[in-house]
């Protein structure tokens, strides 16, 4: 099959077939990354904005860096910098970036449906770097690029995604990749962040809100950070309490298969979410999904390149 | 409708002769690669390897390369699919015997010599082709050819490797692929 979307908004509407595109994309760029020239002239020519009105350093780093490695010009935008500060609209911002003949907007943004939002009149490729507590497309596809690479497949393996699911877009963004491509997944967590109205999105999924039933079996572990800017209202006790009852620790870990993966989408928060010795451990491939998250990109980027303007379906 | 261009033993000895021609012109064979173009030019480079360990009794060493990222056309079309490159010796200083199915516009074979140089710099890159069908848009041309073959821009040729799940034949068909 071929691309035929003009922007990356989510994975919830991707089928099988695009993610396992996307995914074999990225494995040709990986092995880009891994020769002396890293550089590839795919988007030669080509202008990238990174348009981010939510502060982000890991992910912006990750796509100027992908935008760069296909040869494209990149211009970053952050709010704190711009004329958002100053009272112009979304729309009037992207339209004045368009008039520099900006091929690609990566947008970063608190409110969920903004890239959504953009799609409907921009003229540049859409690229959702993040929108409020919806979705994280890219975070997601590294994350089951990971898993892929690693394990070979998708279908049937247990995947427990643990912490602070409610408000997280990666959670979400994880959680529709591994359904469409097979995997039964757990959301492990308190009560007050893991909801049980989440096993309705979809019959793979699985609600546990006690840590060493959520860990039994699983063929892979996926943390989340726990978002304290995000949090309206204090969903526990005390990080102390979080880190006793959830915390992946070396002592947790025993109930662990020793072949699982310990994933992170990083930044981590030592000693509440995980320990050092298991982020640091032998089962912790967190640096490989940053390595991961820049061929994802570009490969997303290279996919979008593809086609004239309206040849394409949205 | 379609015709048959080469069948499997005129296949067969058209490679064993491209092979002739390719140790004829390089008496270093040590320092000789192939480097088979993705997807048509693999086969094609792996009988042509094995053919040259019989002719200079030693083994050449063989690499893929895929010239997707590279083409000129990106933005003009569906992405295309990525398939491996892999080249685990290094080109740095080698005569390397670029290696593909059907010569066409040169479009490809533009690609593929950006693609090589960001893997290393051979000494001399040279180019194969089973089938130069003419029509290029570029001033290339290559030093071994299996059969040049006179066609139409509405004509496609078929090349169906064994190793592909083919039968070893040539087509020339009316038509695109």
């Amino acid at each position: 099959m071929s691309w035929t979307r003009r922007h990356l908004l989510d994975l919830q509407s991707l089928s099988a077939a695009e993610l396992i595109l996307v995914l074999d994309t990225a494995r040709a760029f990986r092995a880009v990354g891994e020769r002396a020239i890293k550089k590839v002239p795919a988007l030669r020519g080509k202008t990238v904005v990174n348009l981010f009105v939510e502060p982000s350093t890991r992910t912006r780093i990750s796509f100027e860096l992908a935008a760069l490695r296909l040869s494209a010009d990149v211009i970053n935008f952050t709010a704190e910098a711009s004329s958002l500060k100053k009272g112009e609209t979304l729309k009037d911002t992207v339209r004045n970036l368009e008039a520099l003949n900006a091929d690609f907007i990566i947008l970063r943004h608190g409110a969920s449906g903004a890239p959504h939002f953009l799609s409907r009149f921009a003229r540049a490729h859409v690229v959702n770097a993040g929108d409020g507590a919806h979705e994280h497309p890219t975070q997601g596809l590294l994350d089951v690029f990971t898993i892929r690479e690693r394990m070979g497949r998708i279908e049937g393996l247990n995947v427990t995604i643990l912490g602070d699911i409610q408000n997280s877009r990666v959670a979400r963004s994880n959680i529709w990749a591994l359904a469409t491509l097979g995997a039964n997944v757990t959301l492990c967590g308190p009560s007050t962040l893991v909801p049980k109205v989440f096993e309705s999105l979809h019959p793979c999924i699985r609600v546990s809100w006690d840590l060493d039933d959520g860990l039994r079996g699983a063929d892979v572990v996926n943390l989340l950070r726990i978002q304290h800017e995000r949090q309206r209202v204090s969903a526990f006790p005390s990080i102390g309490e979080y880190a006793s009852l959830f915390g992946l620790t070396p002592a947790r870990m025993a109930g662990v298969r020793k072949d699982a993966l310990i994933m992170h989408p990083g930044p981590i928060n030592r000693g509440v979410e995980i320990a050092s010795e298991v982020a640091d451990g032998p089962q912790s491939v967190i640096l490989e999904q940053v390595t991961n998250g820049l061929a994802v990109r570009m490969a997303v980027l290279f996919l979008l390149n593809g086609g004239r303007q309206g040849e394409l379906a949205a | 409708m379609s015709s048959v261009i080469l069948e499997p033993k005129v296949l067969q000895r058209t490679i064993a002769r491209m092979a002739h021609e390719v140790a004829e012109r390089n008496p270093q064979s040590a320092d000789l690669a192939l480097v088979g173009i993705q997807k048509g030019g693999v086969a094609l480079a792996g009988r042509l390897a094995a053919a040259l360990e019989r002719i200079l009794g030693h083994a050449v060493p063989v690499g893929l390369l895929d010239v997707a990222m590279y083409r000129d056309d990106l933005d003009c079309r569906a992405a295309p699919a990525l398939m491996p490159t892999e080249v685990a010796f290094p080109l740095d200083g080698r005569i390397v015997v670029l290696v593909d199915d059907v010569l066409y516009s040169g479009r490809t074979v533009r690609a593929a010599l950006d693609a090589l140089a960001d893997l290393g710099r051979p000494r001399r890159v040279q180019l194969a082709v089973l089938v130069d069908r003419g029509h290029r848009e570029l001033p290339i041309r290559a030093d071994f050819v299996g059969k040049n073959l006179p066609t139409s821009t509405q004509q496609f040729v078929d090349v169906r490797w064994a190793e592909d799940g083919g039968d070893d034949t040539v087509l020339l068909r009316e038509g695109t692929p």
